[in-house]
């Protein structure tokens, strides 16, 4: 196969930006195949709008009649610059960046931030914060999960899942409200605790959510697991082998349905994960029907998950009391000398950091989601703040898996996979 | 908490508490190499390559390896049935700024033995260039990938090195570098005379549909073209 070497002439313009001389920024000129067409060969590219590819990504397909035979994602429509921003942040101001990544599972990337940041300076957060951010981690993987379910259901032709599951999100929406006052952008959690307690009636209103949501899980399992068409839609497509499935990175429910029992909650346990009853669903074949029995029962293990931390919710405070963490409360700042103090150097200056980095990993609804974080001594903002992003290793598996198999089973491999496109290119 | 349910006026008989920041507990040590049986082994058979190591973060070991070698060294550790790092969490660049050198960092963790290792390659500013570790992770492709389009290093040795989130003929260079002021190198009216100068149409040109990932191509043998290579 013929290659042709491209290379990119980058015009420089005379007028430069503040930041100076023009950096020395080579750019490597690189080979690419050259398609043989003609005939039955042909290039198609889908996306970057449409619905079936999940986001704003774009696949370019080099096809055989209708055989894919080489695909390359392109990604990068949705680039916002969220690392770069991070720099210019303090530690809190950058929780509101973590949940616009993904917007599916917000509440997960709050906490994984927080508690990054948590583990370098030494924080030791309560008792209460520690179960409630389980609670909320667990209702969140619900969360992504169900959007998966309804999503993938609806691009192998089954519309009646989308809807049973989008009533059920609605329900934790209501619960994201209730807790945190915004049904996406939840930026709940705060370096040494929460933005706010449990609202009342929210423990009544989450108990209401998990003894119903099974039902819900039952009927569309009865609709989808014993379904011929979507049997013959996922078995056998995309396999991937274990061996294979570490190797290329693949980390979460899709690589625990290529047989590999690595879940961070019970390898690289934290908060307790290692005290809760739970198992951890594991395929055999690494084909899309696999990594979708992975996802039913992993949501049925958060159900449990949820009950069991509910049961143990202590009373106390959520936030460490430290006034040099943690904001002291309103009334305390009218009244008292030394909380306004606390409260004007906490929100001007920030808090500082001990020298070091630290990579604090956490099993999110995706995958590995890791949080590394450098800072230098006394730093109020990080020095690098770099999102270990699970999907984006997720989705470069894709040319892999879709080799040889039928454009429409192209689109079954991009959904099994459950990315987000505001993760990957954050 | 109980100092502060006080009331503001008893507050005033207790005195001026200081409101300086306390010495932040430090969770950074040189640790007990002994304690981690890589980084053991690492400063004993690669010990001229570790220029230091260290122990952040409570539990978390960090080895800084020279880059010239850092391909022999990772793919030992993937190798050696002591270590077993076979997966590649995560590889990433790290910019100081003030002329500092960038520093590339691959978090691994072994599945065997259930330990996690942290190594950072420091590189001058000068000389960005490192070997690839694609050969031996597959999910080295794009962590590389994005570390050359938002720092500027090159992998030597990566089968497919182009851009990944910023756009192939993006021209004001590598946004995650410090000295990449926050809103783009060129100014506002530039950035807009650059915009509107597009030409859109192009894009959506047939000739323009390329598409990467080579070594995906022999590996695989499928119908397509690459089947009388295989053999």
């Amino acid at each position: 196969m013929s290659t042709k070497t491209v290379e990119i002439g980058v015009g420089r313009g005379r007028e430069m930006g503040p930041g100076g001389a023009a950096v020395p920024s080579p750019l490597a000129p690189f080979d690419i195949p050259e398609p043989e067409l003609g005939g039955d060969r042909m290039l198609i590219n889908i996306g970057p709008q449409h619905p079936a590819t999940h986001g704003v990504l774009r696949l370019v397909c080099e096809l055989d009649g209708e055989t894919v035979v080489r695909v390359s994602p392109d990604i990068g429509y949705l680039h916002s610059s969220f690392e770069k921003l991070g720099e210019y942040r303090t530690w809190n101001q950058i929780v509101p960046l973590t949940d616009r990544m993904d917007y599916l599972a917000p509440l997960i990337y709050n906490c994984a931030f927080v508690m990054s940041v948590e583990k370098l300076m030494g924080i030791e957060v309560t008792e209460r914060c520690k179960v409630l951010r389980v609670i909320i981690m667990e209702l969140d993987r619900i969360f992504g999960h169900l959007l998966w379910l309804g999503t993938t259901a609806i691009d192998v032709g089954a519309f009646t899942p989308f809807l049973y599951s989008f009533q059920q999100r609605e329900k934790i929406y209501q619960l994201h409200e209730s807790l945190t006052g915004a049904r996406i952008t939840t930026s709940a959690t705060r370096v040494g605790g929460m933005m706010a307690d449990i609202p009342e009636g929210w423990m009544e209103q989450l108990l209401n959510f998990v003894d119903e949501f099974p039902k819900t899980l039952d009927e569309v399992d009865r609709l989808l697991t014993g379904n011929q068409i979507h049997i013959g839609r996922t078995q056998g497509i995309g396999v991937i082998n274990a061996d294979e499935a570490i190797n290329y990175g693949f980390t979460g429910p899709n690589l625990r349905a290529s047989g590999v029992p690595y879940d961070l909650r019970k390898d690289r346990p934290y908060y307790d994960y290692e005290t809760y009853d739970f198992e951890v669903p594991v395929g055999e074949h690494g084909d899309c029907y696999d990594r979708y029995l992975c996802r039913m029962e992993e949501m049925r293990q958060s159900v449990g998950i949820i009950y069991q931390a509910m049961s143990r919710l202590p009373a106390g405070p959520i936030n460490v009391e430290d006034p040099n963490i943690s904001l002291p409360s309103k009334t305390d700042c009218m009244s008292d000398m030394e909380s306004m103090i606390h409260h004007f150097k906490l929100i001007t200056d920030g808090i500082p950091a001990p020298e070091g980095d630290c990579y604090m990993a956490v099993e999110g609804s995706k995958g590995e989601l890791g949080m590394y974080i450098v800072a230098e001594e006394g730093d109020v903002k990080p020095v690098r703040w770099r999102v270990r992003p699970p999907s984006f290793v997720n989705l470069s598996v894709i040319p892999k898996l879709a080799e040889g198999h039928l454009v429409s089973d192209l689109i079954m491999i991009n959904a099994s996979l459950d990315i987000v496109l505001g993760e990957i290119d954050r | 908490m109980t100092e502060r349910e006080m009331s503001g006026l008893d507050a005033v008989g207790e005195g001026p508490v200081s409101s300086d920041v306390t010495e932040s507990a430090s969770t950074q040590s040189t640790g007990d190499p002994s304690d981690h049986p890589s980084v053991e082994a690492l400063l004993e058979r690669y010990g001229d390559a570790v220029s230091r190591h260290r122990l952040n973060a409570g539990d978390q070991w960090v080895v800084w390896i020279d880059p010239t070698r850092s391909h022999e060294v990772l793919a030992w550790l993937k190798e050696d049935p002591d270590h077993l790092f076979d997966m590649m969490s995560d590889v990433t660049g790290v910019d100081y700024g003030k002329g500092r050198p960038v520093e590339v960092v691959y978090q691994m963790y072994s599945t065997t033995h259930g330990r996690a290792l942290r190594i950072r390659c420091p590189l001058p500013l000068d000389e960005l260039e490192i070997d690839s570790v694609c050969d031996l992770w597959k999910s080295a492709n794009w962590l590389e990938r994005e570390v050359y389009d938002l720092f500027g290093v090159t992998f030597r040795g990566h089968p497919d090195l182009r851009r990944i989130l910023m756009p192939s003929d993006y021209a004001e260079g590598h946004p995650l570098r410090k000295d990449f002021p926050l809103r783009g190198r060129f100014s506002r009216a530039e950035q807009t005379r650059r915009a509107l100068n597009q030409d859109v149409e192009r894009y959506y040109l047939a000739e323009d549909i390329v598409y990467g990932e080579p070594q995906y191509a022999p590996e695989v043998g499928t119908k397509g073209s690459q089947d009388g290579e295989e053999g």
